[in-house]
């Protein structure tokens, strides 16, 4: 066991990857000499070569369709997009390439290509780097959408990601990127929790609190700010976007008969609106009150100054808490 | 893919062919880097009105945005800002730029054109609020008639060809300008934007500021060829000019300008410079870039070349940079009170501007965070990562 990084975790499951696999290939602006702007390819051009590590053009388009052709000629691309708001330009190759030529080719085509993504808010950044375009690719049939919330976890996931034959969108929590935890480099990828599995954090009998990727540690933090009130709340990573693991959700929700679903992206349209109905279509009966969301809100991501209004802290996740139990709240008295 | 440097069958990966990044002879040159003015038939035209006190006051403008930006940098490293993107040795080439317009002509820049938005008569505190993160974007863009600074790499090139298209249709004399990097010219939108330049024979000019990197990406990462000549390949006239002749810039612009006005179609300028400092004040060049090469363009400093130039005519008195250095230190002060003095956003305003006529779905949730707000004592307890309760 070894503390890492989150940021120095993926790194290491990079480097196993490009050694334990010669089709791996990174491709990306930045990713050589600087070790991304995140330095989460820190060293590994040094030591795999250009051919390997290839620092390319800036050109996200480009990057994401040449990788489409790597794909076809038998690579396991992996590409990183430097900022959330730079993978609009490679919106079209992604969505109507990357997700759709296993379908379309009868499954003679395998599009094994990781997206690696450094996504949300909280790092005081400029427009267009905080965003969290999750639900863009999680509407798209065909792309693996996943997140990770631990070190361990990003360590493990890149390489099951890297490993798996479908096209994956690896989201980073960027806020998260210095943070520390243990780090097991034996834990084999095959063996450990598959990367589509959600996992129950904590053991919770009052609220169901679904979380990911960088709202994780929120969602622990307020659970145990809850506990101090008496109020047992179940945490759960979600750790899959796309497709869901709603197993372990229902499983908790039958238990606690309340759910509240937290992330950073806008509320409409946005994946807590997907697994409320999921839940609600599952668990109705068990509900004792309505699935409640906090989410960031249905504007742009704003300017920095404001960006910890946008998105839910630990007091806006407890006051949705109290939402689901019926507590007094902020909206006590306001109908519908 | 092999993992060491030979290409297939082993052999030798072929050098690059062009050198997107010289400075050989076909650079187009009126100030040598020592300060001689050397002429030059056909350029000689386009700056032939430039009198001694015009050349006093490009000196004054390029010392002024150098000062600004050394200024911008400071606020930054004391916390005042959030991050400053340095234009430190591109000088010339915005000054050169910038003072060639006309006040209708329309400029669409990236997040680097400092300079140019100082032509262009910036607030210099509406130009801080962006990076201070106290608003989405600094200006009205009617009132500069200057875009608000692009950070998505090259979009802005093609707002600029369909304004220019807009004018054309409107049949004005104006001009669209848009300024990218040498990075940029990777970018699907750029190269979109010079197929509709070209197709429409829009007065637009594309001015790219060759200023060798792309954060840790050297130029030649991003062609095999000079980026002037790329401009070729769409049907569209270039110019290479030397990024650190404020006159040559100068020269060039408005020959562009003046093409687009008389109907002739988009020009494709390739200011060739340096970017001296980091790429933000986020970055380590030092992780990518080797210190000789600084030294080289150091060398060339278009400020210094400048004031070379005024030197030879006997111009650069003692007096004159008392002075420019008064006025640049006044506008410094001035920009650095007005950031210090910018009032702070307050909550609701995440709420303003998302559209322009309300929406039910977001009166609903600015109905409820209003409501959760009023619910702590000190809102600031709100957002507070420890949580307030
Ligand atoms: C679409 C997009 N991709 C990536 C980035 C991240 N990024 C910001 S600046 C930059 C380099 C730009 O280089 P260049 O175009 O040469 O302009 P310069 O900054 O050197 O003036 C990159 C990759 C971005 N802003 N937009």
């Amino acid at each position: 066991m070894t503390q890492l990084t989150f940021a120095r975790a993926i790194n290491a499951g990079l480097r196993k990857s490009l050694e334990n696999d010669s089709k791996v290939v990174l491709l990306g602006e930045d990713i050589g000499a600087l070790g991304g702007v995140f330095r989460v390819t820190d060293g590994l051009q040094k030591d795999f070569g250009t051919h390997r590590v290839v620092d390319t053009p800036l050109a996200e388009s480009a990057i994401v369709g040449t990788a489409v052709g790597l794909a076809y000629r038998g690579y396991r691309p992996v590409v990183e997009i430097q900022f959330d708001g730079f993978i609009y330009p490679a919106f079209d190759q992604i969505v109507s390439q990357v997700a759709k030529l296993h379908y379309r080719t009868r499954g003679a085509v395998r599009m094994p290509i990781t997206i690696r993504v450094p996504f949300g808010g909280g790092i005081g950044s400029p427009e267009h780097h905080s965003e969290s375009p999750e639900a863009y690719f999680t509407h798209t049939s065909g792309l693996r959408v996943v997140t990770v919330a631990n070190p361990q976890d990003a360590y493990t996931v890149i390489q099951q990601a890297i490993g798996c034959d479908d096209p994956v969108l690896y989201f980073e929590p960027k806020r998260r990127y210095h943070d520390k935890g243990e780090v097991d480099e034996s834990v084999d990828p095959r063996s450990a929790l598959p990367m589509d599995k959600a996992r129950v954090l904590t053991d919770g009998s009052d609220v169901t609190l679904v979380a990911y990727g960088p709202l994780v540690k929120t969602a622990l933090d307020a659970a145990s700010a809850a506990a101090d009130e008496g109020i047992s709340i179940e945490v759960i990573d979600l750790r899959s976007l796309s497709p869901v693991d709603y197993e372990p959700v229902v499983a908790s929700v039958r238990k606690t008969g309340r759910l509240v679903v937290t992330h950073e992206a806008a509320q409409s349209g946005g994946l807590g609106a997907e697994v409320a109905a999921s839940i609600t279509e599952r668990c109705f009966y068990h509900l004792e009150a309505a699935p409640v969301r906090v989410t960031g809100f249905d504007i742009p991501y704003p300017y920095s100054k404001l960006e910890m209004h946008h998105l839910p802290g630990l007091d806006r996740i407890l006051d949705g808490v109290d939402r689901a139990l019926g507590r007094p709240n902020s909206l006590s008295g306001l109908e519908g | 893919m092999s993992t060491d440097e030979t290409g297939p069958g082993g052999a030798q990966t072929p050098e690059i062919a062009g050198n997107p990044g010289g400075t050989g002879p076909d650079l187009l040159q009126l100030i040598t880097p020592s300060g001689e003015r050397i002429s030059h038939p056909e350029f000689d035209f386009w700056v032939r009105d430039i009198t001694d006190d015009q050349l006093c006051s490009l000196f004054e403008d390029m010392t002024v945005i150098r000062r600004i930006d050394v200024e911008a940098t400071a606020l930054q490293r004391q916390g005042e800002l959030a991050l400053w993107p340095p234009l430190l040795g591109q000088e010339a080439a915005q000054i050169g730029s910038g003072r060639a317009l006309r006040a209708d002509d329309f400029v669409f820049s990236s997040y680097r054109e400092n300079g140019v938005a100082y032509c262009r008569g910036v607030d210099l505190t509406d130009l801080l609020r962006v990076w201070r993160g106290n608003a989405s974007g600094g200006w009205d863009p009617y009132g500069i008639n200057m875009a608000t600074p692009q950070i998505i790499i090259g979009a802005q090139t093609l707002h600029a060809t369909g304004y220019a298209m807009g004018i054309q249709n409107d049949g004005a004399d104006a001009v669209a300008v848009t300024y990218f990097g040498d990075g940029a010219t990777s970018e699907g939108d750029v190269n979109e934007a010079m197929v509709f330049a070209a197709s429409f024979q829009a007065p637009v000019v594309f001015f790219c500021t060759n200023n060798h990197w792309a954060i840790s990406e050297p130029v030649r990462l991003q062609s095999h060829i000079q980026l002037a000549d790329r401009a070729t390949g769409f049907g569209i006239p270039n110019l290479r000019v030397d990024g650190n002749d404020v006159l040559a810039v100068m020269a060039a612009t408005r020959l562009a300008l003046d093409r687009a006005r008389r109907g002739g179609g988009p020009t494709f300028i390739e200011a060739v410079s340096y970017r001296m400092g980091p790429h933000t004040t986020a970055d380590d060049p030092t992780r990518y870039r080797d210190a000789n090469e600084l030294e080289d363009w150091a060398a060339k400093d278009p400020i210094s070349r400048l004031a070379g130039l005024l030197d030879r005519k006997g111009i650069l008195t003692a007096d004159l940079q008392e002075q420019v250095k008064a006025k640049a230190d006044a506008v410094a002060s001035e920009m650095r009170r007005g950031c210090t003095t910018m009032p702070e956003p307050q909550p609701m305003d995440v709420f303003k501007h998302v559209y322009s006529t309300p929406n039910s779905w977001l009166e609903r949730q600015q109905d409820h965070y209003a409501r959760y707000l009023a619910s702590f004592g000190d809102p600031a307890g709100a957002v507070s990562e420890k949580g307030a309760r």
